[in-house]
């Protein structure tokens, strides 16, 4: 009684991966052992931590909640694609993260950066309220959250900063490209050109 | 927390879905975002055989606005609803409850109609859909589609009129007169959990100010969504009548019946039917003078509980 | 570049991999391993019948099932008991899988292990388990009672019992111009790391070596228990703590059975095992800690000044005592806080139920006991018309009283000497921060305008930097890395970071130089572990002295090599140099080549180390007497007792009458650790530690019903706040060295926590005119306490609640 394989084709960071997963594999799961993307982590499994969220055509999402079968043809990211694997890099956020420390075992770090990279590509200079919104879906029991929001806050200003530096960066709709473009324009990962041929995605909608 | 094991089919239109599901009968299931169903099976307190995922089907992906209602395919997120100005400007109502549907990573994947299907009577959209006399389109193979309205679609807690192979293709939230104004507000214990009350309220203002209709829809405090006419206790009155309000929080209290949970005795959840009330109406008056005056744009409505 | 590290707010060097998602906890290895799945009990209390595994056998992928009878005999003993006492009197521990009786939901009955852990959930919910249930003991007031009993041979659920006095309470009560009883009552709570727990177990038979990665507190303890269960020599048995996503006193509890089945299945299977909790496991399978509830007799005089407190207490321990009566003994000894109490009395009572066991979560017991005496001296003040402060005041230790000997056993089994403080210091400092004195009219003004404002304030002394000891080693290799290790593990402290200014500072190398290793028994295998805010004081002392040994070694060496005085040399950037002529210096790298006598070169550098290279004393061995071959050091820091750091917080609350919500609209920390290594690192201590007793405060319970089911058993239901009920907190310090140890430093890692529940008590309290004598409180308790006392608008508008229905209404129809 061996179970049925799905043939399953994941756009993840901007490389396109094949695996053999049953229908019932959970996307965090996926990422995680069949990809070996750990940064990723789960930390509930019923949807209410947030330490698994990735950006599913540029939106936070939580991997637990979806199939991995489900996200066939859509643009993952998780928090390795925010910078280039083979540095030493921080993306804007992460390095304000390390300023403000606002992480301290990291285990529900990556969820928060990658709830706060839909938040600023939707929302480039969030108020208070706002980026509480923005990251009320993610739990932390080491911080106690103020140096998260001052991260959100300084993180905001890096990249602002950036934006206004960088030549052809106007993406007139922040929220219809896959977020590696619009977020981290200076720091898209390598494979981010092709992305951009189907990071359309989102703009359907 | 692994779900079960179960079959999976990914039809890509509305026919095929339709014959999937007239085919699996009791042992299919739809899957759209899959926010609420998902949890229970990583629990596995469900283990349906079969899940027929319909988020491949693109003609269920699309809001209308219309001249006299907004109508919501069943591949809609709620991020999507709660985005959309020109549904917001014809139903503000949609966007001031969506913000409060948990947190924003599960409404970028949640979807409405499937949030309505769902008949959890503490999910803040049956209320809405209940409180404009909406309505559910549903398909089925072999049939032509119906529409059932929110009066008859909600049952008892997390049970609809739907049967085994219906589909949800889309609601229909009619838009409130122009001119009406509408809020929701609503107490949970954290932010973005489920309600321990919510009240959405729409108040229509005569020409002299005074109130010509009022009606509130409750979640969490009926095993279905709960909708009550306050003309009774506010016709003729200003909408931020004290005692008018006090009326009318009684009138939602009787009609009420609360049960006790973790969060919530009896007592605290008709508290909160009445406090809640007499907020959401006011708050739905000051909206109606505002959109009467045309002073506000829609984006900035919104009162939190 | 400085390498004065010591004391500065730098960034943490371990955030980088993390940030990254490149750190490595538990479940982000072994992604081959063999997983596995428990059948849990259902029943809070039952005997096991029968177990039938008939129908799971044919699942594809299953490996292994195993229960209590497949276990070799040293695995099917009890659990260890971590922390005997002569009070525990009856100890009780659980089985690494249950025998014939169940005493808590979610005790592990039956081991599945099976290809993935999609396979093994499937396994267990075909594995039959029949039950006979028995009677649930819950509740520690029922437990009390003794009317049913949790463990078979005993005649009632009694644990432990201890009494511990000071002076003579009885004649001190029968004279105190005042008296007041009163009843406080704190309930469960629990760790909850965002990571729960988790094992994975290698087996190497071909070079016979057990490596066991798991999310603990403590590697050198779960190693010593692996190794005697099965008979390994301990340097068979390497364990590791990798990356930790959070502990908080959780998994300072162990061997948890997982930690010794999994490595057992790994041994007998040939293959990888690896067993990640997921939230529900965590939930009923791990452990809880707070619930206690206390009567508090205490007399005083006109200035409010105590002159006895009498406290006795019931201590709900769970199902079984594995870590000992630690937690009533810490809420026993630490109930004093800064005040002087002439005539003390304390006596608990520690209690089985048909619970998940108790083991100690941050600020483990304090909480409790600040709650009683904070809310106790509110009493006080409150019947003398005084304020809060003045009363505290007139309670405090002196500063010319250091040392402070309180007259009690601590949880380390030494005397409880405070060893310094200035809490009059400490009280003006917060009084200021939180705008005491203003307060009043502050609150006179929100009234006038409908809104309902309260001001409270708690203090405690925290206990921290138990013994025995803790270990360091530090070794300057030839490359200059300076790596560091010590046995105590990180859970998210920044010791990464603090360790490294210690050692940077106190061998003069800049801090990129320095690598630091924490709960790595293949690195330093002699230990204790990471929990009561023990970490900087003593790993933190050990590094310290084995960085000087380090300094001095290296400074014998070059003294050498360029004829010159030890004493008279000095390490500054990494360069061993004759102080007054920075020119003579040799970089410390080299100082290492030159440390070691070789016969074989290994690189360009390594050949001024050998036999023909170095000028030779011919008179001298090339390693001198008493010296040894490399730059390393190795040393043990061991305190003839803990040292007590101190702190107050102070909050000013917002009540709406009509939902009961409470907002915290300001909250305020002063805090005294002695020296600071890292202030941003202790600031975000205080910081979690705060959003936590928030938690305790206002959201986070057990719901146990009458049966034993734990009816929360999920982030949904289990209210963790988010950041959108964590107010922003304002932090001032006071630095009051510790004169026990070298570095004049205390424990910081639990402050945060310890007097939230009072703090946010007091606050309420003083909003509302209730008397607030439990905790949590939700809305709807607040609501019903101010409606039972009058104090809340019956409905929200006019009359309008006047046909409000009564309490005892539960399930009432309309109104």
């Amino acid at each position: 009684m061996a179970e049925t394989l799905e043939q399953v084709t994941l756009r993840v960071n901007g490389t396109t991966r094949q695996l053999r997963v049953p229908a019932r594999r959970l996307l965090s799961d996926a990422l995680r052992h069949d990809l070996r993307l750990t940064g990723t982590h789960v930390g509930c499994e019923h949807g209410v931590c947030g330490c698994c969220t990735v950006l599913l055509d540029g939106d936070p999402v939580r991997s637990c909640l979806m199939f991995a079968v489900s996200a066939e043809g859509h643009e993952l990211t998780t928090v390795e694609g925010l910078t280039p694997r083979d540095g030493d890099e921080l993306h804007p956020i992460q390095r304000s993260f390390q300023e403000c420390h606002g992480l301290q075992c990291g285990f529900c770090t990556p969820g928060f950066i990658m709830s706060i990279a839909g938040l600023l590509a939707d929302n480039p200079d969030p108020d208070e309220d706002e980026i509480v919104e923005g990251i009320s879906g993610n739990l932390c029991r080491c911080t106690g959250y103020r140096n998260i929001i001052r991260a959100v806050q300084r993180a905001a200003e890096l990249l602002r900063a950036a934006e206004s530096e960088a030549p052809g960066a106007d993406d007139p709709s922040p929220h219809g490209a896959a977020t590696t473009t619009s977020v981290s324009v200076p720091y898209a990962p390598s494979g981010a050109d092709d992305h951009d041929a189907t990071g359309d995605e989102g703009s359907a909608r | 927390m692994k779900p079960p094991p179960f079959a999976y089919h990914a039809p890509t239109s509305v026919a095929a879905a339709l014959e999937l599901l007239a085919e699996l009968g009791d042992d299919g299931k739809v899957l759209a975002g899959g926010q609420s169903l998902i949890p229970l099976l990583n629990m596995r307190l469900a283990a349906p055989a079969h899940l027929v995922d319909i988020n491949r089907i693109d003609e269920l992906v699309g809001i209308e606005v219309g001249d006299d209602a907004v109508t919501v395919g069943a591949g809609v997120r709620h991020a999507a609803l709660e985005r959309d100005e020109a549904a917001a400007q014809a139903a503000p109502l949609l966007r001031q409850a969506l913000r409060l549907v948990a947190h924003p990573a599960i409404r970028n994947r949640g979807t409405v109609c499937g949030s309505i299907a769902h008949a959890d009577p503490a999910g803040e959209l049956t209320a809405v859909l209940a409180l404009l006399g909406g309505t559910v389109r549903v398909a089925r193979h072999g049939g032509d589609s119906h529409d059932i309205a929110a009066a008859d679609f909600f049952v008892a807690p997390l049970e609809s009129s739907l049967r085994p192979a219906d589909l949800v293709t889309s609601v229909r939230f009619p838009r409130p007169p122009i001119g009406a104004g509408s809020a929701f507000v609503e107490f949970a214990r954290r932010h973005g959990d489920y309600a321990l009350c919510g009240i959405g309220a729409t108040v229509a203002l005569a020409d002299d100010g005074s109130v010509a209709t009022a009606r509130v829809g409750a979640i969490s405090i009926h095993p279905t969504p709960l909708v009550v006419d306050c003309g009774a206790a506010l016709v003729g009155r200003p909408p931020d009548d004290e005692r008018a309000l006090t009326a009318a929080a009684e009138l939602v209290d009787e009609a009420s019946s609360p049960e006790p949970d973790l969060h919530a005795t009896v007592l605290y959840r008709r508290q909160l039917t009445r406090v809640l009330t007499a907020r959401a109406i006011a708050a739905a008056g000051a909206h109606a003078r505002r959109r009467r005056r045309g002073t506000t744009h829609p984006t900035q409505e919104g009162i939190d509980g | 570049m400085t390498t004065q590290m010591f004391g500065e707010a730098i960034v943490r060097r371990e955030d980088p991999r993390l940030l990254r998602g490149d750190g490595h906890y538990l479940d982000d290895l072994g992604h081959d391993a063999y997983a596995v799945a428990f059948a849990r009990s259902p029943h809070a209390h039952a005997r096991v019948t029968q177990i039938d595994v008939a129908d799971a056998l044919d699942v594809d992928g299953l490996i292994a099932i195993y229960t209590y009878d497949d276990l070799p005999a040293r695995l099917a003993e009890p659990l260890p008991l971590l922390i005997p006492h002569p009070a525990l009197t009856a100890p009780r521990t659980g089985h690494a899988l249950a025998p014939a009786v169940v005493h808590h939901v979610g005790e592990p009955v039956v081991m599945v292990v099976a290809s993935d852990r999609y396979i093994a959930e499937d396994v267990v919910d075909r594995i039959v388990v029949t039950y006979e249930p028995l009677p649930a003991v819950v509740g520690v007031e029922r437990a009390a009672s003794g009317q049913r009993v949790v463990h078979d041979g005993m005649d009632d659920n009694v644990a432990a019992h201890l009494l511990q006095e000071v002076g003579d309470v009885d004649a001190a009560l029968a004279t105190a111009p005042h008296r007041l009883d009163l009843r406080f009552e704190i309930e469960r709570s629990a760790s909850m790391p965002m990571e729960g727990r988790g094992v994975l177990a290698r087996w190497d038979p071909d070079d016979p070596r057990l490596r066991v990665y798991t999310s603990t507190q403590t590697t050198t303890s779960v190693r010593a228990a692996i190794a005697a269960a099965f008979d390994l020599a301990d340097v068979h048995v390497e364990v590791i703590a990798p990356d930790v996503g959070g502990g908080f006193g959780v998994k300072i509890m162990h061997p948890w059975p997982e930690e010794l089945l999994v490595p057992w299945a790994a041994m007998t299977l040939g293959h990888e095992v690896k067993w990640v909790e997921d939230r529900r496991e965590h939930f009923i399978s791990s452990s809880h800690e707070r619930g206690q509830i206390h009567d508090v007799t205490v007399g005083y005089d006109d200035d409010g000044r105590i002159l006895a407190l009498d406290v006795r207490f019931l201590h709900d321990n769970g199902a079984y005592t594995p870590y000992g009566i630690i937690v009533p003994i810490i809420t026993s000894t630490q109930l004093p806080g800064p005040y002087k109490l002439p005539n003390y009395r304390v006596e608990f009572t520690s209690l089985y139920t048909n619970t998940v066991i108790v083991t100690p979560y941050r600020g483990a017991g304090r909480p409790q006991a600040v709650f009683a005496m904070e809310r106790t001296i509110d009493a006080i003040a409150r019947d003398l018309g005084a304020d809060r402060t003045q009363v505290r005041a007139a309670n405090f230790v002196q500063p010319d009283e250091f040392p402070y000997d309180v007259g009690l056993v601590f949880q380390d089994g030494r005397p409880t000497i405070y060893d310094s403080g200035d809490f009059q210091a400490s009280l003006r400092k917060l009084t200021a921060l939180i705008g005491w004195g203003a307060f009043a009219q502050q609150k006179e003004q929100a009234q006038a305008d409908g809104r309902m404002l309260g001001i409270g304030l708690a203090c405690y002394v925290e206990g921290t930097g138990v013994g025995p000891y803790e270990g360091a080693h530090v070794h300057v290799e030839t490359s200059g890395r300076v790596m560091v290790s010590t046995g105590l593990t990180t859970q998210g402290q920044g010791h990464e970071t603090a360790f490294a200014q210690i050692v940077a500072t106190e061998l003069g190398v800049p801090i990129e130089d320095v690598a630091v290793t924490t709960g790595d028994t293949r690195r330093f295998g002699y230990a204790v572990g990471t929990f009561a805010s023990r970490a900087a004081v003593m790993s933190g002392n050990a590094i310290a002295l084995a960085a000087r040994a380090v300094n001095a070694k290296a400074r014998t060496v070059a003294a050498r090599a360029l004829e010159a005085n030890p004493d008279d040399m000095e390490i500054i950037d990494g360069v061993v140099r004759v102080k007054g002529s920075p020119a003579e210096g040799i970089p410390l790298n080299q100082v290492a080549v030159l440390s070691n006598p070789l016969r074989y070169s290994f690189s360009e550098a390594a050949q001024a180390a050998t036999q023909f290279a170095v000028p030779a004393d011919d008179d001298q061995p090339p390693v001198r007497d008493g010296e040894e071959p490399g730059l390393e050091g190795r040393a043990y820091y061991s305190p003839p007792r803990s040292t007590f750091a101190n702190g107050m917080h102070a909050a000013v609350v917002e009540v709406d009458p009509q939902s009961g919500n409470v907002a915290v609209l300001d909250y305020a920390v002063v805090h005294d650790c002695g020296n600071l290594v890292n202030p941003r690192i202790v600031e975000g201590q205080i910081h979690g530690g705060v959003a936590q007793g928030i938690g305790g405060a206002l959201y986070e319970r057990m719901a146990y019903d009458e049966h034993g089911q734990l009816l929360n058993a999920s982030f949904m239901d289990f209210l963790m706040p988010y950041a959108s009920e964590v107010p922003t907190v304002r932090i001032d310090h006071l630095e009051t060295p510790s004169p026990l140890n070298p570095l004049g430093v205390k424990g910081a890692g639990e402050a945060g926590v310890i007097p939230g529940a009072a703090t946010i008590a007091a606050a309420i309290e003083d909003a509302t005119g209730v008397p607030i004598s439990r905790m949590p409180l939700s809305p709807d308790e607040l609501f019903r306490l101010l409606r039972s006392n009058g104090t809340a608008p019956l409905a929200p508008l006019g009359a309008l609640g006047t046909s409000i229905p009564e309490p005892d209404d539960q399930h009432g129809g309309n109104a």
